[in-house]
């Protein structure tokens, strides 16, 4: 029988929590890494054993944990267990958390300026990693996106990590500008028709596409308005906060702006809005039905200034028409006194007949329902605030 | 034998319950000292000092027999309570989080 596994970030430790396919009765494991603020944990589609997990401080810095086995034992990939902990010339191995910008003559670009809150130049400094996106093929090569923004990949499980420089060095960065959160690179999506194509997106610069496996980038944000910056219809410098795709549709891309929910259906050349009846446009999460490609799930946000759920209602909105007319979904949710937020990656869909949806909250709280959003139950409440969720389906 | 105490964080990362000892080659400095714990530790290698420039994270704090030793230089050798281990290297987060 199948069987579900939710892996949820917090601001203090990462948890796992299982199920079998029916997703009435779960078990939650964790914390791990207690303390530490996992942005997000995510396993490889290949091999979903296999997971991936940022997790990061303010004091010390980035590390990235893997395991092997589902979640049960961890490891710095740097540092393999069984292997030496030091290289021949005694230099001690932990090069698994090392993101260094790729300035290279060969390979790199230079190092730039970004615009800072203030209107200045700044540096690029990294600071951690937001997200990472296993391969569709190789369980050992895996994406990240980090702060400030740059896209990193590593083809040996981890181990070592190589900016795909093209993306930050293309020409566009000086305008670039971090946003509440910092200048992350926080969406990560790769085309399963096409392994040379790869669509991000940054707070706030936009969406980014490249076709040559990330050779060369290409800003895709024709279309989006955003009356927050000097020129509403800039090439770059939007607050995109999330994307998302069907992938039996990859030309397809949603996506939750700031403000504003927007759609493409050519690969990010044309957006156009569809926040229709939604009562709020703004927000963080966007994503799709498994198996449905037309319908879509947004939580509205009361807006920039008050990061919290409308009329103190929780509500997931979805649209069975890609968009413009949305339905309230309600059912198990807190309706009266609800102040949460939820975070640009704490959506997840799974791919059971039945699809299952995921979300978790500011409060702790992780919802799922297992019949695509009809009727929703907490699986955990009291979690600390969730940064991120992921889901995998187990055979 | 030198004895360093690490934040709480590092200890549950580095898998160790109490303070470490290391065995250190030569001069007992900042920087002698912090290569034997990364060496014995490799997992804290970024987490005390950037994994490029080599400097102290900004949050972190270095002191000994109740000096504050974090703006010295790194090859400054350490106090000689530190050196034959009466006195622990504390590494300390500079500031208390939630």
């Amino acid at each position: 029988m199948s069987g579900v596994r939710v892996l949820a970030g917090t601001r203090k430790g990462a948890f796992i929590l299982s199920s079998d396919a029916k997703r009435e009765k779960w078990d939650v494991s964790g914390p791990h890494f207690a303390g530490w603020e996992i942005y997000h944990a995510k396993g490889s589609p290949v091999d979903p054993d296999r997971l991936y997990v940022s997790q990061s401080s303010g004091w010390f810095g980035q590390i990235i944990q893997r395991s092997d086995d589902g979640g049960k034992t961890w490891f710095q990939p740097g540092t393999p267990p069984g292997e030496p902990t030091t290289t021949p010339e005694g230099m001690p191995k932990a090069e698994s958390n090392k993101f260094v910008y790729d300035t290279s003559a060969e390979t790199g670009a230079p190092l730039t300026t970004h615009q800072f809150y203030d209107g200045t130049q700044k540096p690029w400094e990294f600071k951690r990693v937001w997200h990472l996106e296993p391969s569709l093929s190789d369980p050992d090569t895996v994406y990240a996106g980090v702060e400030d923004a740059a896209l990193f990949r590593s083809t040996d499980g981890g181990k070592t990590w190589h900016e795909l420089s093209g993306l930050r060095g293309h020409g566009t960065g000086p305008s670039w500008q971090p946003g509440a959160g910092g200048m992350c690179l926080h969406s990560v999506i790769l085309d399963p028709s096409d392994p040379a194509r790869i669509f991000i997106a940054i707070s706030a610069a936009g969406a980014f596409r490249t076709d040559d496996g990330g050779k060369t980038w290409k800003p895709i944000n024709r279309g989006l308005h955003s009356l927050y910056i000097p020129n509403p219809t800039a090439e770059v410098g939007h607050c995109v906060h999330h994307i998302a795709m069907n992938p039996s549709r990859p030309n397809v891309l949603f996506m939750q702006k700031h403000w504003d929910v927007l759609r493409t259906d050519d690969a990010g050349e044309n957006w156009h809005e569809i926040s229709g009846n939604l009562p709020t446009d703004f927000g963080f999460v966007i994503d799709v039905h498994a198996h449905e490609p037309e319908t879509i799930y947004v939580v509205p946000i009361k807006s920039d200034g008050e990061h919290y759920v409308a009329d103190g209602k929780l509500r997931v909105y979805r649209s069975r028409t890609g968009g413009n007319e949305w339905e309230a979904l309600t059912n198990g949710l807190p309706q009266s006194n609800c102040y949460v937020n939820v975070l640009r990656d704490a959506m997840a869909v799974d791919s059971l007949d039945s699809c299952g949806i995921y979300f978790g909250t500011s409060g702790g709280q992780v919802y799922a329902s297992a019949d695509a959003g009809d009727n929703w139950a907490p699986i955990v409440r009291d979690l600390p605030p969730v940064l991120s969720v992921e889901v995998q389906v187990l055979k | 034998m030198i004895r360093v105490t690490l934040p709480y964080h590092l200890r549950t990362l580095a898998r160790v319950d109490d303070e470490v000892t290391l065995d250190v080659q030569g001069e007992v400095t900042l920087r002698s000292v912090l290569d034997a714990l990364e060496t014995q530790y490799p997992m804290l290698r970024g987490t005390i000092r950037d994994h490029v420039t080599g400097e102290r994270r900004p949050f972190l704090r270095f002191f000994a027999c109740e000096e504050d030793l974090s703006h010295q230089s790194p090859d400054t050798p350490l106090p000689d309570a530190v050196a034959n281990g009466t006195e622990p290297l504390v590494v300390l987060g500079a500031i208390a989080g939630g």
